[in-house]
């Protein structure tokens, strides 16, 4: 059966609109943690707020300043941001039925609004015959918009609170990151390379104390290890 | 914080806004890349380990350093995961647990 064509409608704008707030609201103590978290960690109001509004990046953010020196240290912080990040080059791709039929702004923008809750969505709309691609937009512009609000509700908290560093409080970001590996894992083919990330990873960190190269050389060696031993792995 | 809420660093705002550029590049460049050439079943491979690996990366090492308090919240962050199935409970629960240890320890 031949699918629907694409259109970008309103309609599809405000399908995705309303689609948005269960997603929002599962974002609120995630985006107060990275607004906590970027206080803690020195950023200015400002800067949280700006931080944000360009990378709408939620767990690479998080990660992200949690890794963050003050003066900053520039290519560790953007690398490891930029590991996280990864997992969109292979996400864009589905969704190229309805950005092939995009032209200029549309289809970038959609881009830039695309994060792993309403690109999964959006997937959903597709296999179910629903073909309009504002869908995308429609539901990820509430989300940013509260990403960017939450971080600096977060960060006012922050100074308010005012913890001492090593606090428990920041215990709240680690803990997002421990609780993200129950849904991340996919099964017990992930068991070794993730045996192989930690093991790298503290190697790293003890050869290389204060700093985080141990996060980018860990994910790198993992995912490079899970897929050399998927190669040569006999076909089941 | 010594500095006001409106204060924007230089180096900061460059970071802030590279890491703008590289999420977007990620974003777009998969879809501009691979609608040119389909990746290899190598690198598609690599790219999906990645970001399970990454996490554990982080996790692992600062959980162990992180002693007692790090070692009990993260077994409650993980179980209520686990149970709930929600991303919003073992951020409070974790980091109750972490702070009660912290509160008991000192």
């Amino acid at each position: 059966m031949q699918p629907p064509p694409v259109t970008f409608s309103r309609e599809g704008f405000t399908r995705g609109l309303k689609a948005s707030p269960a997603l929002v609201l599962g974002g609120v103590p995630f985006g107060i943690v990275t607004g906590l978290t970027a206080q803690a960690h020195g950023l200015s109001l400002a800067e949280a707020t700006l931080m944000s509004f360009f990378a709408f990046a939620g767990s690479a953010q998080l990660l992200a300043l949690g890794v963050w020196t003050t003066p900053v240290n520039f290519l560790p912080v953007n690398l490891t941001a930029l590991t996280v990040n990864l997992r969109f080059l292979l996400m864009g791709p589905l969704l190229a039925p309805w950005l092939d039929t995009l032209r200029g702004w549309r289809r970038w923008l959609s881009l830039f609004f695309m994060i792993d809750h309403n690109w999964a969505l959006s997937l959903k709309e597709m296999q179910a015959g629903r073909n309009d691609a504002a869908y995308l937009i429609g539901s990820g512009i509430p989300i940013w918009v509260a990403w960017v609000l939450l971080t600096m509700a977060g960060h006012v908290l922050g100074s308010v609170v005012a913890a001492p560093p090593g606090h428990p409080v920041y215990f709240a970001a680690l803990s997002v990151f421990i609780a993200l590996l129950i849904p991340m894992w996919r099964g017990r083919s992930d068991l070794l390379p993730w045996i192989g990330a930690a093991a790298v990873a503290f190697g790293v960190s003890r050869l290389l104390p204060g700093t985080t190269w141990h996060i980018v050389a860990g994910a790198l060696s993992g995912g490079l290890f899970g897929a050399l031993r998927d190669r040569f792995r006999k076909p089941a | 914080m010594d500095q006001g809420w409106y204060h924007i660093g230089g180096l900061n705002l460059v970071t802030a806004f590279a890491m703008g550029v590289g999420t977007f590049a990620c974003r777009a460049g998969g879809y501009w890349l691979f609608s040119r050439f389909k990746p290899s079943p190598g690198l598609q491979a690599t790219l999906s380990y990645i970001p399970g690996c990454l996490f554990v990366s982080y996790v692992a090492p600062a959980v162990v350093d992180g002693g007692p308090k790090a070692w009990i919240g993260a077994t409650v962050a993980l179980a209520t995961m686990k149970l709930t199935g929600s991303m919003i409970w073992p951020i409070f629960t974790g980091t109750a647990a972490a702070w009660a240890v912290w509160a008991l320890s000192t």
